[in-house]
């Protein structure tokens, strides 16, 4: 197991891509040590910024697995297109942690910066603080978001969540900010908490549940039916009484759209559509 | 700077060099005689291929229309970037590149003189300031004039001597090299949300249809004795069946050729060689159009190749990219509707397994390996319509080795292999052929002197690749061969060594070009044209040309013109 410190207090963007066990996997401490990172407009080795430490320890898990002790929140990529092994940070982390990842596991004791698993293929991120915006989401311009994997963030979220996604599954036990599953087209968002609105827009196919308040539905989705539980995955489901709209109509999409009835009082008026 | 270039196979068909070893020598930018050879600095060449620098006669690389493109796809970009060297300065690219990079990419494959076919005459200046900062290649534009109210009123009065002086007033204004027609007529009526379906259909509010606009305007080119013929995009581009009408727009200028000078050139000819009734039906219309050129002497063609990649299609022709918006469900922009044209761009990915993108893909290998001569088709990707250029070098190995084609076959849509015409083709064209379509042809169909060959007197615009024809069969090493095309060994520009081994080692200037037709007394511009500018122009006349202080480095050809 590999174990890094920053040595300083970053004022600069790092980008380090290389921060990932398939880079890592077989190869000695000095040659890590030797890994280009970007530091502002300076290309930089591995170990002028961070402290590369190895742990020897019996018992390790299979694979190559990195631990980062320490702020992170301007360091992006970390993780970018891993596809095996484990990353483990013990602080905050910055934008487009694990993109493009196909499988392994990052975990983030702390908030993680926005684009976390932008356009991710497999594996999984498991967030225990908070996370910026664009979860999941693809680079900008582009309709090609998650492709499959699973995001779980303890916290909160920020906007545009799951925008573009295609499979896989986005849990947020906490808020999310608005569009929450922009223009998805299948896969699962599962928000526990509050949702701040627009949840679901342009979406195409998929399933959007709304645990907490959502102040209002779009105008584009129909009322279908109320539904006493959704399932999230194997083994997790949502205790409702849910209702569940379809849409949304202006993309000519058949998505669901759960929202709590015991939280969204307001929505009662819907019934009467039924 | 003097030159040598010793000892290379050299492929020049303007002057009828077929794989000769020769010398090529170099003084002050141009070909001449000899050079002393202790001072020259001397190439040497053995073993590798000496072409003229390539000649792209249609690739939308600068324009309000392209920079709506980089604007609309940052996704694009991102994946795709260059940092600055010492000499290069940082860009972006794949189907969009930004201007340095366009220039830097050209030049690694050997090109040196590029045409963007599209300017909207109210966009000139910001053409020629893109224009202005791609380094690397001669270039020029050609306005947009099938749609322009002035010309339409002209042809429909049937006053061809006038409008021929304002098209000559119009290329001077945007300084501009050709007369562009893309949908004739359609594009004005796409203004009011409509099109024309055909050649012989009329033109709302103008009265006249798309064939008097082509034969009108073909007339005018020949008054004006312009370099290059008119370059027809033809109507209903991109439908099934549209291999019809781009036969009828040929035939319809057939009585207006005088001897074997052809007199229109039909570009991107793969989007308008469709046959079939619908999508489902749909198949190659190329066999009947290369029947129909090969028959004829007076119209050119180039290719519009698709490559199987995810890339960006732009074109002046706004109807047509409302039905790829609709057939794709991509984002789009409709653009420039406000100015003579109307553009629009969408992004699009060809797939080797679409049976519509395959066939498409093999309408454009038909039509160079069918038509015969290989002066009458070009080759281009209708970059970045078909795919960005830096695909050249796959489908020169296309043309060269069938081997190549049969091995992208074996990938593509499984219906499109057995139903395609392609795989009983054994042509294969060779290096003196692929001169001709890459560089010569081009040169020669766009009037331009002193490029496209290596005689005594030419712009010293030469590519060197590191193939060896005597040692290696193009029809069997055809990856080396798109290796070598990919990165030129040399390209040199105006003299001057500008790329090395595929990586450019001197930053150089490209001109760009332009016609000064000189009319038999000047063109004057009537008060009810400036009366009409300040009615219903959102610029006024005089903010309206392009002067001459705008075009940093710049070649006006002279051309004398009958009128």
């Amino acid at each position: 197991m590999i174990i890094l410190y920053p040595k300083k207090e970053f004022t600069q963007p790092v980008i380090a891509e290389c921060i990932n066990p398939d880079v890592f996997q077989d190869k000695k401490l000095e040659e890590i040590a030797l890994l280009r990172v970007w530091e502002g407009n300076k290309q930089r080795k591995l170990d002028e910024l961070f402290k590369v430490e190895e742990n020897k320890a019996e018992n390790q898990p299979e694979g190559a697995s990195i631990t980062v002790h320490g702020d992170l929140s301007k360091v992006r990529k970390i993780g970018a297109c891993m596809k095996s092994g484990e990353i483990t940070i013990n602080g905050d982390v910055g934008m487009h942690l694990g993109e493009e990842m196909k499988g392994g596991k990052i975990t983030v004791h702390g908030n993680a910066g926005g684009w976390i698993g932008s356009m991710m293929k497999g594996g999984t991120i498991e967030i225990h603080g908070n996370a910026g915006d664009y979860l999941g989401a693809p680079y900008r311009g582009s309709s090609e978001g998650m492709h499959g994997g699973k995001i779980v963030v303890h916290g909160s979220v920020g906007n545009e969540a799951g925008a573009h996604m295609r499979k896989g599954i986005i849990k947020i036990y906490g808020n999310a900010g608005q569009f929450a599953g922009f223009r998805i087209r299948d896969g699962t968002i599962y928000i526990q908490k509050d949702s701040e609105g627009r949840a679901g827009a342009c979406m195409k196919n998929g399933k959007i549940v709304v645990g907490g308040f959502l102040e209002s539905v779009l105008p584009t989705f129909t009322i279908d039916s109320v539904k006493e539980k959704v399932k999230i995955e194997e083994e997790e489901t949502a205790k409702g009484p849910f209702y569940l709209f379809l849409g949304d109509l202006t993309e000519d999409g058949n998505g669901k759209l759960y929202v709590s009835k015991e939280k969204n009082p307001h929505l009662s008026y819907y019934e009467k559509l039924l | 700077m003097e030159l040598l270039i010793r000892n290379g196979t050299v492929y020049d068909p303007l002057n009828g060099v077929n794989g000769e070893k020769k010398d090529i020598a170099v003084k002050d930018g141009k070909i001449v005689e000899k050079v002393n050879e202790r001072k020259a600095r001397k190439i040497d060449a053995s073993g590798m291929i000496v072409m003229p620098g390539g000649v792209d006669i249609h690739s939308h690389i600068a324009g309000s229309k392209v920079n709506s493109g980089r604007l609309l796809r940052p996704e694009d970009h991102f994946k795709d970037f260059e940092p600055k060297t010492s000499v290069t300065r940082s860009g972006v690219g794949r189907s969009i590149p930004s201007t340095f990079t366009t220039g830097y990419r050209y030049a690694r494959m050997g090109y040196t003189t590029v045409m963007d076919p599209a300017m909207a005459p109210l966009e000139a200046k910001h053409t020629h300031e893109e224009f202005n900062d791609i380094p690397m290649i001669d270039k020029a534009s050609y306005p947009l004039l099938g749609d322009w109210w002035f010309v339409l009123e002209y042809l429909r009065e049937g006053d061809i001597e006038e409008c021929a002086k304002h098209v000559a007033w119009m290329m001077a204004a945007t300084k501009g090299y050709a007369i562009k027609l893309v949908n004739p007529g359609g594009l004005e009526a796409w203004g009011f949300g409509h099109n024309v379906k055909g050649i012989d259909d009329q033109v709302p509010y103008f009265c006249i249809t798309p064939r008097e606009i082509i034969r009108g305007l073909c007339k005018v080119n020949k008054l004006l004795n312009l370099p290059h013929t008119i370059h027809v995009h033809t109507n209903n581009l991109g439908k099934p069946g549209n291999y019809v009408t781009a036969i009828e727009t040929m035939k319809s200028v057939e009585d207006l050729a005088d001897g074997n000078k052809p007199v229109i050139h039909v570009t991107h000819c793969q989007f308008c060689a469709f046959k079939g009734d619908d999508w489902r039906t749909f198949e190659s219309g190329a066999e009947e159009i290369a029947n129909y050129v090969n028959a004829h002497s007076h119209a050119t063609l180039d290719m519009g190749q698709v490559i199987f990649t995810d890339t960006t299609t732009m074109t002046a022709d706004g109807p047509f990219q409302f039905n790829l918006y609709e057939l794709s469900g991509n984002k789009w922009v409709n653009h420039d509707v406000e100015t003579e044209t109307s553009g629009g761009i969408v992004p699009f990915r060809y797939r080797r397994k679409s049976y519509v993108h395959a066939t498409q893909w093999s309408i454009g290998l038909e039509l160079a390996l069918l038509i015969k001569d290989p002066w009458k088709i070009f080759m281009t990707t209708d970059h970045p319509n078909g795919g960005p250029f830096i695909a050249y070098p796959k489908i020169v190995a296309w043309l060269m080795s069938k081997k190549a084609r049969e091995r992208t076959l074996k990938k593509i849509n499984p219906r499109v292999k057995s139903r395609s015409l392609l795989s009983s083709i054994d042509r294969e064209l060779g290096f003196y052929e692929i001169a001709i379509i890459t560089r010569a042809g081009q040169a020669k169909a766009l009037g331009l002197k002193s490029k496209g060959h290596l005689g005594v007197g030419a712009d010293a615009d030469i590519a060197i690749y590191n193939f060896n024809p005597e040692a290696a069969d193009p029809s069997k090493k055809y990856k080396t061969l798109r290796k070598a095309f990919k990165r030129a060994a040399y390209t040199i520009k105006d003299g001057k060594i500008a790329v090395r081994d595929g990586e450019v080692v001197k930053s150089v200037e490209g001109a760009t070009l332009w016609l000064d037709v000189q009319t038999s007394e000047p063109v004057e511009v009537s008060e009810e044209m400036k009366r009409r500018f300040k009615e219903y122009w959102t610029v006024e006349y005089e903010n309206y040309p392009v002067t001459e202080h705008y075009l940093e480095i710049q070649r006006p050809i002279s051309v004398k013109a009958d009128v």
